[in-house]
């Protein structure tokens, strides 16, 4: 055998052995608000238990619609309670796996540090240009903007105004790179570690939208994988919901 | 079989902006192709691959590019908003400017081809009988090369009406404005109303076999004619 073929022969084979012993990996469809929260809570379970996470993210109904149509994922963290009560229903989640991971928040966020006033009256003000939202049919917080603008009065007025992103992580993007001048997001996009990122922003009162209760559903696929149920546990865990407040959610 | 009110909306707006493309790729596409068929200049070689790149580039990378450009903080939307245009993304035409650049080379390489198939001896006859060069272009160049440029056209049409991603990506989804028939059928099927999707689809794929089978019909019959 000649020499370097050794050395990687070795390598295979304590890969091989190290991933049928310990390591499993499971796939996680994740709602575009906790895109944030769940890299850092994908670093944690890899630190503690040597598992790993894929993650795909999307708006909820489109997570849902690839779940029906057999995307092959373990754990979904739905931006709703519908959608995990529905895939019970379906048939495609584990009975009784599900539990609600966080509660989110709206905010009216802009790129531009003096844009958003603290009552956010900018949405009256004729100055205003874009206002971006995600799409209500499938981004629950997308859904949640509607209801606001809904109660402000202002949904006739800002109609002109609006651009609708595929979910609310593209609906992020349209506001960070300043093509709309302000946007409905979810808070844990615009905060780390509590504090505002960058520009400026108004909290939606939670008067003016129903509680956006972001729930997880374990899937029947997932039967066995170590990894799934060491992420739900995790989810869970004081240290981990302590995280996840750290993004502006409640629990 | 009916289609709903803003399924109709969206056929409508997906026409205007692939007639819209064709025209204007048609305009620069085709002087475009003439100077790569004719230079001598080492411009050739780069300016030729930056027209071919949309065909190998994801939408997602002209997409995001193009929302960044045409943006508040980009070069472009510096300069449209100098000139009182406001910013391109989520407007009617910013998506025409968008389909451009991705139909691109749609126009130019059928019609580069047929320019260069066509060889220099008409162009040496015409000289020899003192044409001037614009009306040797227009009176012997573009007759010549009518089959590139009608491939061209029709290919930018039919490209342009499919185009997905680069619309989803600076379109911003605006029934009337930017939801174009792709856009549209995404939507549908995203909040599963599959029947809709279907409607629509159908439509599409209608559409688009009717335009490459017409293009097939118009070569066969034009070799025909030169054989």
């Amino acid at each position: 055998m000649p020499k370097p073929v050794r050395p990687l022969t070795a390598l295979l084979f304590s890969a091989l052995v190290h991933s049928a012993t310990q390591a499993a990996e499971a796939q996680v469809a994740v709602a575009a608000n906790f895109a944030e929260p769940i890299k850092a809570i994908a670093a944690v379970l890899e630190k503690t238990t040597g598992h790993t996470l894929k993650i795909t993210l999307g708006s909820t109904g489109k997570l849902y619609a690839q779940i029906r149509n057999g995307a092959p994922f373990d754990v979904l963290l739905a931006a709703d309670t519908k959608t995990p009560e529905a895939l019970e229903k379906d048939g495609l989640a584990q009975p009784g796996s599900r539990f609600t991971y966080a509660t989110g928040k709206l905010v009216l966020w802009s790129a531009d540090a003096s844009k958003v006033d603290a009552q956010g009256e900018v949405l009256k003000s004729a100055g205003l240009r874009k206002l971006a939202y995600a799409a209500p049919k499938v981004a629950p917080y997308g859904a949640a903007a509607v209801q606001a603008m809904d109660k402000l009065g202002l949904a006739a007025a800002l109609a002109p105004k609006l651009v609708q992103g595929e979910s609310i992580g593209q609906t992020f993007s349209f506001v960070y790179t300043g093509n709309a001048d302000v946007g409905f997001v979810a808070l844990s996009q615009v905060l780390e570690g509590g504090k505002l990122k960058s520009g400026s922003m108004w909290v939606v009162p939670q008067t003016l939208y129903s509680p956006i209760r972001q729930d997880a559903v374990v899937l029947k696929k997932a039967a066995g994988n170590e990894a799934a149920q060491a992420l739900v546990k995790l989810l869970q865990s004081p240290n981990i919901q302590d995280l996840i407040r750290s993004y502006g959610y409640g629990i | 079989m009916p289609l709903t009110a803003s399924d109709l909306q969206a056929i409508w707006l997906t026409l205007q902006v692939a007639t819209l493309t064709t025209v204007i790729l048609a305009l620069i596409g085709t002087p475009l192709a003439w100077w790569l068929a004719r230079t001598r200049s080492w411009l050739k070689t780069p300016l030729g691959t930056l027209v071919a790149l949309p065909i190998v580039l994801p939408p997602s990378v002209l997409g995001f590019y193009l929302l960044v450009a045409m943006g508040p903080n980009g070069p472009v939307g510096h300069w449209t908003a100098s000139w009182g245009l406001g910013y391109l993304p989520f407007t009617f035409p910013g998506l025409v400017v968008a389909s451009v650049f991705y139909s691109l080379p749609f126009m130019v390489q059928p019609v580069h081809n047929a320019m260069e198939a066509m060889g220099a001896r008409p162009l040496e006859v015409a000289a020899s009988l003192r044409a001037s060069r614009l009306d040797t272009f227009f009176s012997v160049v573009l007759p010549l090369c009518r089959p590139g440029l009608v491939t061209g056209a029709i290919m930018s049409f039919a490209h342009t009406v499919g185009e997905f991603g680069v619309v989803l990506m600076v379109g911003g989804n605006i029934p009337g404005v930017t939801r174009v028939v792709s856009v549209q059928i995404y939507d549908h099927v995203e909040a599963m109303e599959y029947g809709d999707a279907h409607r629509l689809a159908a439509v599409m794929l209608g559409f688009s076999f009717v335009c490459l089978l017409a293009l097939q019909l118009y070569n066969h019959r034009h070799k025909r004619r030169a054989a």
